[in-house]
C-alpha cells in the first residue's frame, strides 16, 4: 500500500490577461505517491511550472483543491506556505541558483538554518548530503569555481538536506550537457531509493523521461496521459 | 544566521564596503563636527566667563547701564562689607576686579616721554597669598617674558604692547587715568613681564596689574567696579539662574553668562546648529543608504529570490536584512566614531593655531581651534550612523514584500 503525499482534485488555475481570462490549468486531477519519481511532460506553455507551482505553495489553486502533505494549499497563509516549502519541500532550478559569495559547505548548510539546528547536526548533514552527491572534495569552494554539472549536484545536495519529503524540479538538465544530465538523474533515482524521497519534474528533455516511473503528459493545462512505465534497463 | 550573515558580509565587499565607508565617514564628520562645536562653544564660554563675565556678575545698576565705558565712579564701594555678605549667601568663588582705560608713558633718562600708548587695564587679585586668579587666567602660562609681579608697584603688559613701546623688562611706565572722582591719577609702575594669551583681545594694548595698586591709583580704596562670581563646577545655565532669582538688592545688578556679550544667543544657536547638522546628516545618509539598498537588493534579486522559494517567509528575510545593516552600521558607527574621536582628541590635546586667521577679531575667542570630547560625542555620531543604516534599509526592503512568490519558479529558472 501506498501514501498519497499529494492530492490534487479538479484544480483549475486561471490569470486574468488583459480583459480576458486564461486558463494554464483545467480540472486536474492527480494523487502523488510517496517514493514516486514522476514527471510533468508537455510543450512548452503547457502548465507544467505552473502546478509545480501551485504543489510547492508558491500560488494558490483558482479552483479545486490541493492537498500536500495533508495540507490544504487553497487555504494556507503565506507564513504556513513558506513554513511547508521550509520544513517538507526541496526545489531544484534549471539554473542551480546558489549563492555565489558562499561556499558549496555553506550553500548547503543555508535550509538547514533556516531549521535552526544544532551546528553539529548540521555538519553530520552537510557531509552525507556532500557524500551522495560526490562533491567531498569541492567543501570549500565557491560557485564560480564549479562546473555546470557540480553546481546542479550542489542545488541537489541543497534541497535534499533536509530530507525532504517531496523535491520538485524544474527543468534540472536543461542547461547540462548529456553525460552531466545522466549523472545527475543517476543520483535523484539513487536518492529516491535510498530515502524514498518524491520526486516530481516538469521536463521535456527526453534523457529525463528516461528515468522516470510516471509520466504525467499536460496539453493545454490538461492531464491528456498518466502512465506509469517499465522499471528502466541497464544503461549501455 | 547571524554567521551566515557575517560571513556574507565578509565574503562579499560590495554588500558591506561602501555602506560602512559612506557610514563611518559620515559618523566620523558628526562626531567630529561635535566636538569642534562643542570645543569652540566650551572656549568661548570658557574664555569669556574667566577674562569678562564670570558666571554671574554684580555691578550697580548705574555702572552696569554704561558698564563698556568703564565708569568707574559708578563702582561698589565698601567692597568688603558686601563681599563678605555676598559670600555667605552665595558660597561660590568671587573675585573682585577692576577694568580701566588710559593712557602709558614710557619716560627716557630725562623723564620725557619716550613712547606712549592708549592701553586698557585690567586689575586682579595677583598679590594676596591664596589668589585664585592666577591659576583662573592662566597667568603663569601667558607670560612670555619676565615674571608675574609680585610686588606692589608692579605690572605686566602684553607682549606685543611691549615690542610696539620698545620696552625692556625693568623700565618704568607712567599710567594717566582717572580717578574714581573724576580727577587726572597718575601713577608709576615697574615693568616685569609680559604676556602672550592667544586670545586677540588680551593680546592688544592690555597692561595687567595687582588690584589693590589700581584701587590706590585710581581713588578706589575698599571699592571694585565687578564682582565675578564663579560656580564650582563649571558655568551651567540653571544654577546661574537660579543664583540670580534669589539675588534682590536696590543698588546692584546681578547678571548671568548668558545675558552678555550675546553669550546667551551663542549657545542656543549652538544647540539649534548642531540638532540641524545631524538632522540633515541622518536624512543625507538615510537616502544614500536607501539607494545603497536598493541596489544590494537587485543585486541580490536571485538571493531573495532563493530564500523566498526555500522556505523563508517575507518577514524572516526582511528581519535578517535588518540584522544586517544593524551589524554594518554597527561598523561603520565605531569606525567613524572611532575616527571623529581620534581627530577629535587631536584637536583637544594639540589644537590648530589660526592667530593669523583671526586678527582683528572683536570677540573673545581662543586663537587656536580646540575641540572637546563631551559624553554625548561617543554617540552623537554613533547613533545616526545606525538609525540611518536602518531606515535607508527598512524603506529598501519594502520591495521584498512585493516579490510574488508564484513567479519564483518563472525568475529562479532563467
Ligand atoms: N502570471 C501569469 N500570468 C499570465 N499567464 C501566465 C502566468 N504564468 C504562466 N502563465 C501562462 O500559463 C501557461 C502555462 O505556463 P507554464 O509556465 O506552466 O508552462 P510550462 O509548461 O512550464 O512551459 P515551459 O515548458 O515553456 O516551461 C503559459 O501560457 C503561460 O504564458
Ligand atoms: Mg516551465
Amino acid at each position: 500500500m501506498q501514501d498519497t503525499l499529494i492530492n490534487i482534485h479538479n484544480l483549475s488555475k486561471h490569470y486574468s490577461i488583459g480583459g480576458g481570462q486564461f486558463s494554464a490549468l483545467k480540472n486536474v486531477d492527480l494523487k502523488i505517491n510517496a517514493g514516486d519519481f514522476m514527471g510533468l511532460v508537455g510543450p512548452s506553455g503547457s502548465g507544467k511550472t505552473t502546478l509545480l507551482n501551485v504543489i510547492g505553495a508558491l500560488d494558490s489553486p483558482s479552483e479545486g483543491s490541493v492537498e500536500v502533505l495533508k495540507l490544504k494549499i487553497e487555504n494556507i497563509s503565506a507564513k504556513q506556505a513558506a513554513k511547508l516549502r521550509k520544513e517538507k519541500l526541496g526545489f531544484i532550478f534549471q539554473t542551480y541558483n546558489l549563492l555565489p559569495v558562499y561556499n558549496v559547505y555553506e550553500n548547503i548548510e543555508f535550509p538547514l538554518l533556516l531549521l535552526q539546528l544544532s551546528s553539529t547536526q548540521r555538519k553530520d548533514l552537510v557531509m552525507q548530503a556532500l557524500e551522495w552527491v560526490g562533491l567531498l572534495d569541492k567543501v570549500k569552494s565557491k560557485p564560480a569555481q564549479l562546473s555546470g554539472g557540480e553546481c546542479q549536484r550542489v542545488a541537489i545536495a541543497r534541497a535534499m538536506v533536509k530530507k525532504p519529503q517531496v523535491v520538485l524540479a524544474d527543468e534540472p538538465t536543461a542547461n547540462l550537457d548529456a553525460r552531466n544530465s545522466h549523472n545527475i538523474l543517476q543520483t535523484m533515482e539513487k536518492l529516491n531509493q535510498l530515502l524514498g524521497t518524491t520526486f516530481i519534474f516538469a521536463t521535456h528533455d527526453a534523457k529525463v523521461i528516461g528515468y522516470l516511473k510516471r509520466k504525467v503528459t499536460l496539453i493545454d493545462g490538461r492531464v491528456e496521459e498518466d502512465i506509469t512505465l517499465p522499471p528502466r534497463g541497464p544503461q549501455c | 544566521m547571524i554567521k551566515f550573515i557575517l560571513k556574507g558580509l565578509i565574503y562579499d565587499r560590495q554588500r558591506s564596503w561602501f555602506p560602512i565607508i559612506v557610514i563611518a565617514l559620515g559618523v566620523m564628520l558628526t562626531t567630529l563636527l561635535y566636538c569642534y562645536m562643542q570645543g569652540v562653544s566650551s572656549d568661548m564660554v570658557d574664555i569669556n566667563a574667566k577674562i569678562d563675565t564670570g558666571h554671574v556678575k554684580i555691578m550697580t545698576h548705574e555702572y552696569a547701564k554704561i558698564a563698556s565705558q568703564v565708569p568707574n565712579d559708578l563702582a561698589i564701594w565698601d567692597l568688603s562689607k558686601f563681599l563678605n555678605k555676598i559670600k555667605k549667601e552665595y558660597p561660590i568663588d568671587w573675585v573682585a576686579r577692576i577694568k580701566f582705560g588710559g593712557l602709558l608713558d614710557i619716560p627716557d633718562d630725562k623723564r620725557e616721554t619716550k613712547a606712549q600708548s592708549t592701553v586698557f587695564g585690567m586689575a586682579f587679585d595677583l598679590l594676596s597669598k591664596n589668589t585664585t586668579e592666577i591659576d583662573r587666567l592662566k597667568l603663569k602660562l601667558a607670560i612670555v617674558r619676565g615674571r608675574l609681579p609680585q610686588n606692589p608697584g608692579e605690572i605686566v603688559i602684553s607682549e606685543k604692547l611691549a615690542n610696539s613701546l620698545q620696552i625692556k623688562l625693568g623700565e618704568a611706565a607712567t599710567l594717566i587715568s582717572s580717578t574714581s572722582t573724576g580727577n587726572m591719577a597718575v601713577h608709576n609702575f615697574l615693568i616685569v613681564g609680559t604676556t602672550h594669551f592667544g586670545i586677540s583681545n588680551l593680546d592688544r594694548n592690555i597692561i595687567i596689574a595687582d588690584i589693590s595698586d589700581i584701587q590706590y591709583a585710581l581713588d578706589m580704596e575698599d571699592a571694585a567696579s565687578e564682582l565675578l562670581g564663579f560656580l564650582p563646577t563649571g558655568f551651567n545655565k540653571a544654577k546661574a539662574l537660579k543664583i540670580k532669582s534669589n539675588f534682590n538688592s536696590p543698588q546692584m545688578t546681578m547678571l548671568t553668562l548668558a545675558d552678555q556679550n550675546g553669550l546667551g544667543e551663542y549657545l542656543d544657536l549652538i544647540g539649534i546648529k548642531l540638532s540641524i547638522i545631524i538632522s540633515v546628516f541622518v536624512l543625507a545618509m538615510s537616502i544614500v543608504l536607501w539607494n545603497t539598498g536598493l541596489m544590494s537588493g537587485i543585486r541580490r534579486y536571485g538571493e531573495i529570490g532563493l530564500r523566498l522559494a526555500i522556505g523563508e517567509s517575507k518577514e524572516e528575510l526582511y528581519l535578517s536584512m535588518i540584522l544586517e545593516a544593524i551589524l554594518v552600521g554597527i561598523i561603520g558607527s565605531l569606525i567613524g566614531t572611532v575616527l571623529g574621536l581620534l581627530a577629535a582628541y587631536y584637536l583637544q590635546e594639540v589644537g590648530i593655531d589660526t592667530s593669523e586667521l583671526l586678527k582683528g577679531s572683536k570677540m573673545l575667542m581662543s586663537t587656536t581651534i580646540r575641540a572637546k570630547i563631551t559624553t554625548t560625542s561617543y554617540f552623537i555620531g554613533f547613533v545616526p550612523g545606525i538609525l540611518s543604516m536602518l531606515f535607508g534599509t527598512m524603506i529598501a526592503g519594502v520591495g521584498i514584500f512585493k516579490r510574488e512568490t508564484a513567479s519564483l519558479f518563472y525568475e529562479l529558472d532563467v
